[in-house]
């Protein structure tokens, strides 16, 4: 627990003192939703109706962006052997890589996420069905992502494979993020689709650190 | 007892076996000074001695212990310096040294060690700014805190450690390893000769590996 | 060192055996089984001639399943008992299970436009195999990532054991996903009671692609071994 604490206190600091890549995710992901009215036209009965699932595919994609560099300078600079051999284990790494980069990238998605539901006229009803949703939903994206981002180290064109591999896994949050907001639209009850992604986050929270640290083992082989 | 053991080590390393049949033993309070050509599989023993790739075949011992039978206790005796220096460019050098030394559970006052690597004057200067040696000292300097501390680690496994060091350094990180040794730690040093091994050859025995004519299945 | 290749040489031997009865069989069943697929059973009332896809379709569906179920297997194999020929297997496999998930996907289109009027509906089925393909060409390129072959195999390893978890939370997710968007006006092809005369070269066919699959397998994975020894053997020579 310390060491958990240590290392996302680390990941936070480094964050801050370097990294653009958050600011850059959510500039990405905000200037990737304004794209789809130029594409798909500004009809006001249909912007609605497609805003919840545009946000969300394009939540996938911006926090898929500073996945890669999540293990990439602790395995060039050879910090990722000594993490190995300290104390902690790379399960806590890799739980707190994912907490960090939650805390850098998906909360920012969080917060930016609403502004995006207005420019697309999303009701006001649905807005907590996206909040929520994006509350639930993101921690899995980094989670589920940190798997791929540890397979990926050291291999050529890691940017793309790990798009390959990391965006089919993501499709049940999509579906269940934007079914949330469809059915706050339609007037449903979403209770059913939030339980489906907090079972999700509590299934990626118990196996995802240990898959992320199988593929990290590998990485240092 | 003696302290680190090898018998029949072996590593194969893609489809190469870089080592075969490699036997050692180290007595606490003394250090190998491994030498051998590029390729000859230094950097690849160490990492097998650490841990940190496994081990074709044989096997490794501890005062007379498989280390596979408590890997963390294992890698709790290991302070492992690799080639590259494990330092985050935005953080200071007391930053950067203290991390590591509370990750491992030694004790983070680490101005010591940087006054022994005579890097204190740049305690509070981000290691982005620092020169190739500069850092390298600073990477030593994890040595330093270690040793500083009670349950510091036993067993050095230091991979040229010696690399990019003005003769001063070089100095500083063989009376590091000589107080080491002198309270009855280990090391095992890969070197291409130089000054460290003149510094450290009363205390140290020479392993040379041979590139191997790797042997290869068929 | 001999004994890591000990297993992989008597593998060759034994593949080496099997290999000409296993192409004989796949061969004779093809020929058997096209000739009841394609003759000797009747069309649907329903759907004419168009059904006889179902005889490619179906099988190719099984061996796509099943084919990733294999590679999840080895991949466990691999992982724990760092069985070299489990990882040969799974890279073997893997290009072989995203070809017949491709022939399911493009007899799916084709059977589709007679029956649905269109080449794609977005049906749970076909979806879930969509993003099986998918599964399938990351395992294949993580698998061909990395100068280190060993490597590769290890991390799509992890890959597919990952994936092999998350098969049926896509699958759940995409039929509740379906029930939410299906438009009513498409016909399911929900499996009805299948005819006796259409079940037999639907087994003949089935049998024949796991012959096939079997049999491309073992070459596949000979092929490999020699080729790893060829780099040994060029490695050896360099030094």
């Amino acid at each position: 627990m310390i060491g958990l604490g240590l290392l996302i206190r680390r990941e936070l600091g480094l964050a801050l003192r370097g990294g653009t890549d958050a600011v850059m995710a959510v500039v990405f992901f905000v200037l990737a939703a304004v794209l789809f009215p130029f594409g798909v036209g500004t009809d006001p009965a249909m912007l609605p109706r497609i805003g919840g699932g545009i946000i969300w595919v394009v939540a996938l994609l911006a926090a898929m962006l500073s996945l890669e560099r999540m293990f990439a300078s602790d395995h060039e600079d050879g910090s990722l052997d000594l993490l190995y051999l300290s104390p902690v284990g790379l399960g806590t790494l890799a739980l707190a890589k994912a907490v960090a980069h939650w805390l850098t990238t998906g909360v920012l998605l969080l917060i930016a996420a609403p502004i995006l539901a207005l420019l697309y006229n999303v009701p006001a009803n649905a807005f907590g069905a996206l909040v929520a949703s994006m509350l639930l939903g993101t921690p899995i994206l980094s989670l589920v992502g940190g798997i791929g981002a540890a397979l990926t180290l050291g291999a050529r064109r890691g940017g793309v494979l790990l798009a390959l591999l990391i965006l089919p896994l993501y499709i049940p949050v999509l579906i269940f993020g934007a079914g949330a907001i469809d059915g706050a639209i339609a007037g449903r009850p979403i209770a059913p689709q939030l339980m489906v992604l907090g079972g999700f986050l509590l299934a990626a929270l118990a196996l995802a650190p240990w898959a992320t640290a199988a593929a990290l083992r590998q990485a240092i082989e | 007892m003696q302290g680190l053991t090898t018998h029949n080590l072996s590593c194969i390393r893609g489809e190469r076996a870089v080592f075969a049949g490699l036997d050692l033993a180290v007595n606490p309070g003394r250090a190998i000074l491994l030498s051998g050509a590029n390729g000859s599989g230094k950097s690849s023993l160490l990492r097998v001695l650490a841990g940190l790739l496994p081990a074709a075949g044989g096997h490794i011992e501890w005062e007379g212990t498989d280390i596979a039978q408590d890997p963390d206790a294992h890698r709790a005796r290991v302070a492992y310096i690799g080639h590259s220096d494990p330092l985050k460019p935005s953080m200071t050098a007391t930053e950067n040294l203290r991390f590591w030394a509370q990750l491992y559970g030694l004790d983070p006052s680490v101005e010591p060690a940087l006054y022994q690597f005579s890097i204190e004057h740049l305690a509070d200067v981000p290691a982005r700014y620092f020169s190739a040696g500069q850092k390298r000292r600073l990477n030593l300097a994890r040595l330093a805190a270690g040793q500083n501390s009670p349950s510091g680690p036993t067993l050095w496994l230091l991979d040229e450690p010696a690399t990019g060091l003005d003769p001063g350094a070089v100095s500083m990180l063989a009376n590091t390893i000589l107080a080491h040794l002198s309270n009855e730690g280990t090391a095992i040093i890969s070197t291409h000769g130089g000054r460290l091994d003149e510094l450290l050859a009363d205390h140290a025995d020479h392993v040379t590996l041979q590139t191997s004519q790797s042997e290869f299945a068929r | 060192m001999f004994h890591r290749f000990a297993n992989p040489a008597r593998f060759s031997r034994i593949a080496a055996r099997v290999l000409p009865w296993s192409t004989a069989a796949t061969i004779i069943l093809f020929v058997v089984g096209l000739y009841f697929a394609l003759f000797a059973s009747p069309a649907d009332y329903q759907q004419g001639d168009t059904v006889r896809i179902m005889y490619v379709h179906v099988p190719s569906a099984w061996i796509a399943m099943g084919c990733y179920t294999f590679i999840a297997l080895m991949s466990a194999i691999a992982l724990i008992w760092k069985h070299p020929l489990a990882d040969i297997a799974a890279r073997a496999a893997a290009p072989l299970g995203a070809g017949f998930t491709l022939i399911v996907l493009i007899t799916g289109s084709l059977w589709g436009k007679p029956t649905w009027g269109t080449w794609w509906v977005w049906d749970a089925r076909l979806t879930s195999v969509l993003v099986l393909f998918f599964l399938y060409l990351g395992h294949i390129a993580l698998t061909n990532a990395f100068d280190n072959p060993q490597r590769g195999a290890r991390a799509a390893a992890v890959l597919a054991l990952v994936g092999f978890v998350n098969i049926p939370i896509i699958k759940f997710s995409v039929d509740w996903w379906n029930t939410l968007h299906q438009p009513a006006s498409v016909t399911r092809l929900d499996a009805p009671a299948i005819d006796p005369a259409m079940l037999t070269p639907l087994l003949l066919m089935a049998l024949a692609f796991l012959l096939y699959f079997i049999t491309m397998l073992l070459v596949r994975m000979r092929s490999d071994l020699n080729a790893a020894r060829a780099r040994a053997l060029r490695l050896s020579a360099a030094e």
